[in-house]
């Protein structure tokens, strides 16, 4: 592909970005049946006569999803519906049972809101047009064909297992303004949004196993002029593409517009393996969905009071989080950056609410635990560790129970399965040792194996007992009080500080 | 007999509706169904007779609003029930032949 | 006993419970009817004689009581039953077994009323014949050279030769009543909402409705009692008592009750007879202390051509699912052909003439550019007919038309004429637009075939059907049909 380098394509054009983003929510229960959503399941082991589009099958609405919804649309400063009906977009997928989706047509739950975000420390505002709740559909497994591509596949295999699982699509309005960093807005407010959604629990918004899923829409106008020819990038599954395919798609449209050529309105796929896209069905020979309101539901009408409490409970905002971190906490800017960027956010502060300090709790999830994460291949907070445990690892150290090292070995331990801290401690005896009389002994050996040392610290190079003390932790692999190992060594030796 | 100001369907008409319905017509089939589908068109055109400019539009017969269910696990089907009527299958999946265009 | 076909359902249940007969006799003689009668009339596309027995020995052991335990039951195959087959009367879903029961079926069961098998029925209940049946036409008992009503002829038919006493029909447009009219039987539509619509294989979701069909009004309410009530499955069910029924049919007054005909549904179009039959049922009831008036609902003449907009809508959307993946069949899957050709082939060649029609109809009506002025018109006047009727209620208790403007007319006759076939249920179409209840009731012969007598209520108001039911079959000889096609 030809394109022009990002930062010159947006010296001679203006971008025009749009974000729809579907989220599954977190339900025990599917849309409209009451089917299990659990990931991973064996094929077709989560479905029934409703979300296999059975003849004589029927939809009910799943409270939760509305009522989430509605959240949703609460925390993006949107209007809620009075009064809305569900509507069948009408096309053949085979991965759509009834071979239409019902979702929200003219009619969605929530209008007109906006996110604020941060970027490079300037605050954009994106506008949100309309945030819906519609079903997901089933997965398709193509065979025969190169890395499982639809594409010269001999056949298809269907999992019904996803189809009807309830999917929230949030869309923005065409944001403008973004001059030389479009790429960076795009993948800002996609973290900001993974953030207000995980605040809300209304969904476990894993981008890798598809629970929050992007496409992006891209335009490119010579300042001035009426905006260009959109093309929507669908497939757009981690954080990093967002900003990879606004970029790709800035580069490629540049240089089709500066060689005199038009845009295609279009959709085009995303390769998370290549980082580029390949274009797709054109919107030209689009279908026509025929939506009409779906006979088998009522219309929903959100009582005004209900509404009104669920905007009341809704928690603090991630950026008014972000402020208390820096404000009350004392942490950077840098440092909570850091931790929008990580995903680790609300974990710190619930560490923090947990007893821990702002440093233990910045430390562990931005250090550590952060490494953690990245060798398991999993975001920080889906760790097998809970704040409050983190916590309390931090209060083991606080009362010289644990040190820095130890501590370690404790949380290595919660990720193993192994327990609780107090159970890991117990089971590996991982408690610093404060015994006068246990550690004597490895005070002893230390000097014993080691007289030059011995011989310099008594001589009076105070510093040379730093290679006695760490023998004695060796000794006890790490358990010795250091501390305490020192002063013994000290008065071993005759010296005295 | 079509009306002024109705539009009439033709055989081009009906072949796009059939590809939108994903329905194989044969030549006959499509002239046959053109003729037809003109006619009831022109029947069912005295719909635009009525005015009925204010009017809402009834989608429902019965008012009912909010029906919900609670967010609860129901069991579900068997895998060997969901796929028993199944054409063909593979691995717990439904079979289907390739996939042509990717929505 | 005497011959054990000929007793109302009431009678049946009755000498059940008192074990004059045992629940396996009424089975194995209804069993034994239809493989006397079934052959000439066609109302059945499976009969499950193992499944009626085993469900009749347990209202034998006591397993299963109430008023209409042991009695048989023919049921429309647009209505799932478990590991049954259900073809809608489409030879795209011949074979399938549903693998869940619907509502209705599940109630039934748990009644104790005996299911002996899945009757006849236009495609998809498209048609006022039951000769769009991918299994072919079935015969009216009265005279096998005509039409049973459709699409539930074979219910309907099923009823009027015996084979059952009890039949489930499903209205969309007049499916239940129209039949009910042509065969001297008695069909119920229900309100929309008062009787499950889960596992009803969906025509038109927003007007489709199940109900009882009987040779009796009492018979009618019983089974309408069974079958009626809320569902949670069922979005769209009403969470109300059912109407009084039963007691409405057992009292059958009308004195001091405003009937009101419908001054549209009469004229050109209306047979002679059906006519004259009509006007004296009405005298009957007005003898019987019932108020009539002249009542206009100037809309409906427009009903016909708002249903033949929102029907075919929903159905063109309801029936995609029919694709070849699931479930049902598969035609041209010769592994070099794609989905969407193999998905198409089928369609192609497992619907009928008439559901493609209404496919390809509903699917432009929707189609942008023209829904505002189709779908979107069509639901306004649909709207206007609510009115009207709304509008009678603060004059009259009931409405009153011939159910269906002709008697059964000869097979055949109508096939290559598809609006000829949808003037058939001009008068029943405005209930299910509005969504309440109406009933079509035996009102005597014309040319020795029957008439039927259309009663339409206030949504919920089912028990004022069944009083001027109740009324006129006291008033009326009872319709017998001569079968003298039988031997
Ligand atoms: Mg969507
Ligand atoms: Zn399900």
């Amino acid at each position: 592909m030809t394109a022009i380098p990002y930062a010159e394509a947006l010296a001679e054009f203006e971008p025009v970005i749009g974000l729809e983003t579907h989220v599954e929510l977190g339900t025990a229960s599917k849309m409209f049946c009451g089917c299990a959503t659990e990931f991973g399941a064996e094929p077709n082991t989560q479905t029934c006569p409703v979300c296999l589009g059975l003849p004589g099958a029927l939809p009910v609405v799943n409270e939760t999803a509305i009522e989430s919804t509605i959240r949703i649309g609460l925390a993006l400063h949107c209007d809620i519906a009075t009064w809305c009906r569900f509507a069948r977009k009408n096309y053949f997928y085979p991965d759509m049972p009834k071979n239409f989706q019902t979702s929200q047509y003219d009619e969605p739950l929530c209008t007109d809101g906006y996110l604020d975000v941060q970027v490079k420390g300037e605050t954009v505002r994106i506008p949100i047009e309309r945030v819906h709740l519609e079903e997901d559909t089933g997965k398709s497994l193509h065979v025969g064909g190169a890395t499982g591509r639809i594409h010269g596949a001999s056949h298809s295999l269907v999992d019904y297992n996803r189809a009807g699982i309830p999917l929230v699509e949030i869309v923005t309005k065409p944001v403008t303004g973004t001059g030389a960093m479009p790429a960076e807005v795009a993948k800002a407010y996609v973290t900001e949004l993974r953030d207000v959604l995980r605040g809300l629990g209304v969904s476990d918004v894993k981008m890798e196993q598809g629970s929050m899923r992007c496409d992006v829409n891209v335009s490119l106008n010579k300042p001035g002029q009426e905006w260009g020819t959109r093309s929507e990038t669908k497939n757009v599954n981690s954080l990093r593409s967002v900003e990879r395919a606004v970029r790709s798609e800035v580069e490629r449209q540049a240089y089709v517009l500066r060689e005199g050529g038009r845009i295609v309105q279009e959709t085009r796929h995303f390769h998370e393996d290549t980082g580029m896209s390949t274009s797709g069905r054109s919107k030209e020979e689009a279908t026509d969905y025929r939506n009409f309101p779906e006979p088998d539901l009522v219309p929903i009408a959100p009582d005004v009071a209900w509404v009104a409490s669920l905007r009341a409970a809704l928690p603090e905002a991630p950026s008014v989080r972000r402020r208390k971190l820096v404000e009350e906490l004392g942490l950077s800017e840098n440092d909570s950056e850091a931790m929008v960027n990580a995903g680790v956010l609300d974990v710190v502060l619930a560490t923090v609410a947990a007893g821990a300090s702002a440093a233990e709790a910045r430390n562990w999830w931005l250090g550590h635990l952060a490494q953690s994460a990245n060798a398991a291949g999993v975001d920080a907070p889906d760790l097998p560790i809970t704040p409050a445990q983190v916590a309390e690892v931090a209060a083991l150290v606080a009362s010289g129970s644990l040190n820095a090292g130890l501590a370690r070995q404790v949380v290595d331990g919660v990720l193993a399965g192994e327990g609780s801290p107090a159970e890991v401690v117990a089971a590996r005896g991982l408690a610093i040792v404060k015994d006068e009389g246990a550690l004597s002994a490895a005070v002893e050996a230390a000097i014993a194996a080691d007289p030059g040392a011995a011989q310099k610290v008594r001589d009076g190079k105070v510093a040379a007992v730093g290679a006695l003390v760490g023998s004695v932790m060796k000794a006890t692999r790490g358990q010795a009080d250091a501390g305490m190992a020192r002063a013994l060594l000290l008065e071993k030796l005759g010296v005295s500080e | 007999m079509p009306e002024a100001g109705r539009p009439t369907i033709g055989r081009e008409e009906v072949a796009h509706l059939a590809r939108l319905s994903r329905l194989a017509l044969d030549d006959s089939e499509l002239d046959r169904l053109a003729g037809q589908l003109d006619v009831i068109l022109g029947a069912v055109a005295q719909i635009s007779e009525v005015s009925a400019a204010d009017v809402p539009p009834t989608s429902h017969a019965v008012p009912l609003e909010n029906v919900t269910r609670p967010d609860v696990v129901m069991p579900s089907l068997t895998p060997a029930q969901a796929l028993s009527g199944a054409p063909s299958e593979e691995d717990g999946r439904f079979r289907v032949p390739r996939i042509l265009d990717e929505e | 006993m005497s011959d054990l076909t000929r007793l109302t359902a009431a009678e049946t249940a009755s000498a059940i419970a008192s074990r004059e007969v045992s629940a396996v006799e009424v089975a194995q003689a209804h069993l034994d009817r239809i493989a006397k009668v079934d052959g000439q009339v066609h109302a059945f596309l499976h009969v499950d004689a193992e499944g009626a027995l085993a469900q009749a020995r347990r209202v034998d052991d006591g397993e299963l009581s109430g008023p209409l335990a042991g009695v048989p039951l023919a049921l429309k195959d647009v209505l799932c039953q478990q590991d049954i087959p259900t073809t809608v009367g489409s030879k795209i879903l011949e074979g399938w077994r549903p693998p869940y029961d619907a509502t209705v079926t599940a109630r039934l069961k748990a009644a104790g009323v005996v299911i002996l098998g899945k009757t006849n029925m236009d495609e998809f209940a498209m048609g006022s014949s039951t000769e769009h049946s991918a299994y072919g036409p079935t015969h009216n008992p009265w005279d096998l050279t005509r039409i049973p009503g459709g699409s539930g002829g074979g219910s309907s038919a099923a009823l009027a030769s015996y084979q059952a006493p009890l039949a489930i029909g499903t209205d969309t447009g007049g499916s239940i009543r129209q039949p009910a009219s042509v065969t001297g039987t008695v069909g119920v539509k229900p309100t929309y909402g008062g009787v499950s619509r889960y596992g009803l294989v969906a025509f038109s979701s927003s007007l489709d409705q199940a109900g009882p069909c009987a040779r009796t009004v009492l018979d009618a309410a019983l089974l309408h009692e069974v079958i009626a009530g809320y569902d949670p499955r069922d979005s769209t069910s009403i969470n109300q008592p059912v109407p009084p029924v039963v007691a409405a049919a057992r009292s059958g007054e009308v004195k001091g009750l405003r009937i009101g005909v419908v001054k549209e549904l009469t004229g050109d179009g209306y047979e002679e007879g059906v006519q004259q039959r009509f006007d004296e049922a009405v005298a009957i009831l007005q003898s019987l202390g019932a108020i009539v008036t002249e009542v206009s609902c100037p809309h409906f003449s427009y009903a016909l051509t708002a249903y033949y907009l929102i029907a075919p809508s929903e159905a063109s959307s309801n029936l995609a699912r029919f694709d070849a993946v699931r479930y049902g069949l598969r035609v041209g899957d010769d592994g070099e052909r794609s989905l969407e050709e193999v998905t198409a082939l089928t369609r192609g060649q497992g619907f009928g003439a008439e559901v493609k029609r209404r496919i390809i109809l509903g699917t432009y009506a929707l189609s942008s550019g023209y829904y505002d002025a189709y779908y979107g018109q069509a639901q306004k006047v649909r709207t206007l007919i609510t009115r009207d009727f709304q509008k009678a209620w603060e004059s009259v208790d009931v409405l009153v038309a011939p159910t269906c403007p002709t008697v059964a007319f000869p097979l055949g006759a109508k096939l290559e004429d598809p609006l000829a076939m949808y003037k058939q249920d001009i008068c029943s179409i405005p209930s299910n637009l509005y969504g309440g209840p109406a009933a079509s009731f035996p009102a005597g012969l014309s040319e020795g075939l029957p008439v039927g007598l259309q009663v339409m209520a206030p949504t919920l108001r089912e028990d004022l059907l069944y009083q001027v039911g109740a009324a006129l079959e006291r008033a009326l000889p009872a319709a017998v049909p001569p079968l003298a096609w039988e031997n």
